[in-house]
């Protein structure tokens, strides 16, 4: 117990420094990391959307009463049998073509044995030896560490199966019992399983992000880490450069992105602080604690696991055609049409912005912004069509900078603020046609999100924030400033012409911000050189 | 391996049941879908033209000669009545029942796992932790021979040791099935053999060996049916020397339920086994 503690603090100290050093290191321009590489995979599981369970015909809603989606078959009776569900089978399907992998169109499935509450049959239906889906890769955005930008990159996946999720149990120490609810027990998942190539935990929770929408969009899982439909465990390891893979250690059910990068941050350092002492990292479980950011050990599941797989007896293979193979006189809710559902995949997430791209001439942040907020999209390209806009560029910096902006301060989502394509439509005239400053776009949008049944041009009337083009107010207005600010004036006829700024805000602060900023500065400009 | 039997006093009531019971069952992946015919078998069954196969392996060790001379005896009776009698051979019938061992053994610790007694079923007192009490439970509700079986299902189970017990026993299983089909394809319509070594043994005798042992003895002729997925029937036939009834059982084709019972139907018909009137002895004075 003693020694334990004692390596606990002697680790708490040692990543404390690390800590401390990396920070100089990045300060003096190298970074502690370089001479560390990280190596992490990732599996996912995805809890498929589908009103029953995948072998049996108990509900699936969320946050439903406790064990009352249980269903004979779910709570293991004897003389209970699978039934493979069609639309889970889909699900994998779509997902397995949405991300470039190789359909095994014969699959079969798998018991894999263990004893645990949660898990009445005493085994979990799956598919091992051969799965529905192998290899495959996705492209995502992710931020260069050095450059700063968003960068393409590729993730390549092992495999994809079908299995289901067990039950879910909380322990009660003190009354020392524990509390199972069925509900969750026999909902279908599609475990994801990628190759261990990302570098960083950046990389990885940039992963999850591309995959989560990705399955949002074909609309086989709702993502939804905070409510378990989907959870990532994550393979931890490092290495120096060019040695072989180190002994890795995998963290368990990470049900939020943060956590995700956090854990993997975390354990990256825990890992190198052991090797640098001259210790060996052991291959273990662990799992994430959310008070402290740190991993622990799940020092009750680190004992070897045989699972015993053995071939289910009770299903046959899984048979998948396509638009060639379909045999005759088999009725057709028996076959399941491999082209038929690819003819049904929508736009995916990196075909999307690669049109939005092409088609708007947006840059590839915007383009990734507009992805990330469909509503928003929804709204922009209305936006587009319906008016003769010389320059799109004002469009989608109008919607991702200010009303995104806007809304997101405010905590909640553009789809239930209540703006319309219209009134932001409308705010894009007025800014392109230099009626409205910026400064006063954001306070039309302040009145907007109270009250969205005005338009912005009713707001301005209502509240004369007309903008003040008219070229002798702002001569006047100009020469006030000038006036009253003679040494500023000196500042910048002496050369200091970052004081030229100052004399601008002087500017707008006497006309309350609704000045009409370019002409303004073309005025200033003048008067002071002449 | 884990199905339903039909236990009945007459090969017709045998077909009563299996015509309620056969047919595509939506809650059982392993049904086919095609749609089932019940069989309709005739008043008087006639054997009349069929080919039935004697496999030579079946006269195994330790038959009896009371059932020997009953098998014969049938063999003559349906030759006299028309049918074709031919010597056949199955030549992977002794690997059947190590192949049923394993493969049977596996399939118990796995179906067995469910019982943890907290859903149905017993449940120990122990509840020091879950690990004991799963164990306490299962320990007192099963006897010696499912744990036995699950021990040993377990083991075969294990990573290092499924592919040579496991998936062996699938090869020598796809052997035994092939044997089969093999004999069905040669022109043979259904094979007679007997059921057991002799007639019922006692519990005495029975218990002077191991469980695991004396299955091996006994259920030399009845499982190789399960592993090759075909259907079959036994039937009383005579009374040994001891005055126990002693049976023969009738191995069909794969879906081919009607000429199997027909022929079943006509060996009753020809024997005549007197079964026992329940009703008459219990009403007569």
């Amino acid at each position: 117990m003693v020694v334990r503690l004692f390596m606990r603090q002697f680790q708490h100290n040692l990543i404390r420094q690390l800590k401390r050093y990396s920070k100089r290191a990045a300060l003096k321009g190298e970074r502690l990391e370089s001479q560390w590489e990280t190596v992490i995979g990732l599996e996912i599981h995805a809890q498929i959307s589908a009103k029953s369970k995948l072998f049996s015909g108990s509900g699936t809603t969320f946050a439903s009463p406790i064990n009352s989606m249980v269903s004979f078959f779910d709570a293991s009776l004897p003389g209970t049998l699978p039934v493979l569900n069609r639309r889970c089978v889909e699900a994998g399907i779509l997902t397995a073509l949405a991300l470039q992998c190789r359909l095994n169109l014969v699959s079969m499935f798998d018991r894999k044995h263990y004893f645990y509450a949660d898990l009445p049959a005493g085994y979990q239906i799956t598919q091992q030896r051969c799965p529905l889906a192998k290899d495959g890769h996705v492209e995502y955005l992710a931020p260069d560490e050095v450059h700063r930008k968003l960068v393409l990159k590729r993730a390549r996946l092992t495999q994809l199966q079908l299995e289901q999720d067990s039950g879910k149990s909380l322990h009660d120490v003190e009354m020392s019992h524990s509390l199972i609810d069925l509900n969750r027990a026999g909902i279908g998942l599609m475990e994801i399983i990628t190759e261990p190539e990302f570098c960083s935990a950046v990389e990885a929770a940039s992963f999850v992000r591309e995959l989560q929408l990705i399955l949002q969009v074909i609309g086989v899982c709702d993502g939804k880490m905070e409510e378990g439909s989907l959870r990532v465990d994550a393979s931890v390891s490092v290495r120096r450069p060019s040695e072989p893979l180190g002994i890795r250690s995998e963290i368990k059910n990470l049900n939020s992105i943060r956590h995700l990068m956090r854990s993997i941050e975390f354990e990256t350092l825990r890992q190198i602080s052991i090797l640098e002492s001259g210790g060996q990292v052991l291959n273990e479980t662990r799992a994430y604690d959310v008070e402290t950011g740190e991993t622990v050990s799940m020092r009750d599941k680190e004992r070897l696991h045989d699972y015993r797989f053995m071939a289910e007896p009770n299903l046959p293979p899984l048979r998948l055609y396509t638009n060639d193979t379909v045999p005759n006189g088999v009725p057709s809710d028996q076959i399941i049409n491999v082209d038929e559902l690819r003819a049904m995949l929508p736009e995916l997430p990196n075909a999307k912005r690669e049109r939005l791209k092409k088609q708007y001439g947006l840059s590839v942040e915007h383009s990734n912004v507009f992805v990330n907020e469909p509503t928003l999209l929804e709204c922009f390209e209305k936006i587009v069509a319906n008016q003769n806009l010389q320059n799109v560029k004002i469009a989608s910096n109008i919607c991702i900078n200010e009303v995104l902006a806007a809304v997101n301060k405010k905590n909640i989502a553009f789809s239930a603020s209540n703006l319309s394509a219209e009134s932001v439509g409308e705010l894009v005239e007025l800014v392109q046609d230099e009626v409205i400053s910026l400064l006063t776009l954001r306070k039309i949008l302040e009145v907007l999100l109270q009250d969205s049944s005005k338009l912005p041009k009713q707001v301005i009337e209502e509240r004369g924030w007309h903008q003040v083009s008219n070229e002798t107010a702002l001569e006047n207005i100009c020469c006030q400033v000038i006036a009253a600010n003679p040494k500023v004036v000196d500042d910048y006829r002496d050369g200091k012409t970052k004081v030229f700024n100052y004399l601008i805000g002087e500017v707008q602060k006497k006309l309350s911000g609704q000045s009409n900023v370019k002409a303004v500065v073309r005025i200033m400009k003048q008067k002071l050189d002449t | 391996m884990d199905v339903p039997g039909i236990l009945t006093r007459s090969v017709d009531d045998a077909v009563v049941i299996l015509n309620a019971l056969a047919g595509h069952d939506p809650k059982d992946s392993t049904t086919v879908f095609e749609p089932f015919k019940p069989c309709a078998l005739p008043d008087v069954a006639s054997i009349k033209g069929l080919k039935i196969g004697i496999p030579q392996e079946y006269h195994a060790p330790g038959l009896s000669s009371d059932m020997k001379d009953s098998w014969q005896h049938v063999a003559d009776i349906v030759e006299n009545a028309g049918a074709t009698v031919k010597r056949v051979s199955l030549p992977h019938t002794a690997l059947s029942i190590v192949c049923y061992h394993v493969l049977c053994a596996c399939e118990v610790a796995s179906n067995m796992a469910r019982y943890d007694g907290l859903e149905y079923g017993h449940r120990a007192k122990d509840e020091s932790s879950t690990e004991s009490l799963y164990a306490a439970s299962r320990h007192e509700a099963f006897n010696n021979v499912v744990r036995g079986r699950i021990l040993a299902g377990n083991y075969f189970l294990l990573k290092q040791n499924y592919d040579r017990y496991y998936v062996q026993a699938q090869r020598v299983r796809r052997l035994i099935s092939q044997d089969f089909w093999n004999t069905f394809r040669s022109g043979i319509d259904i094979l007679l053999t007997p059921t057991v070594l002799g007639d019922a043994p006692s519990y005495r005798w029975f218990s002077k060996a191991d469980n695991r042992t004396r299955t091996q003895e006994q259920d030399v002729f009845t499982q190789p049916a399960n592993m090759a997925g075909i259907p079959a029937i036994s039937l009383p036939v005579a009374l040994s020397s001891n005055g126990l009834p002693l049976g023969l059982q009738l191995l069909g084709q794969p879906f081919k339920e009607q000429q199997l019972l027909t022929a079943a139907k006509a060996i009753e018909q020809l024997v005549n086994f007197r079964a026992l009137d329940f009703d008459k002895l219990l009403y007569c004075d």
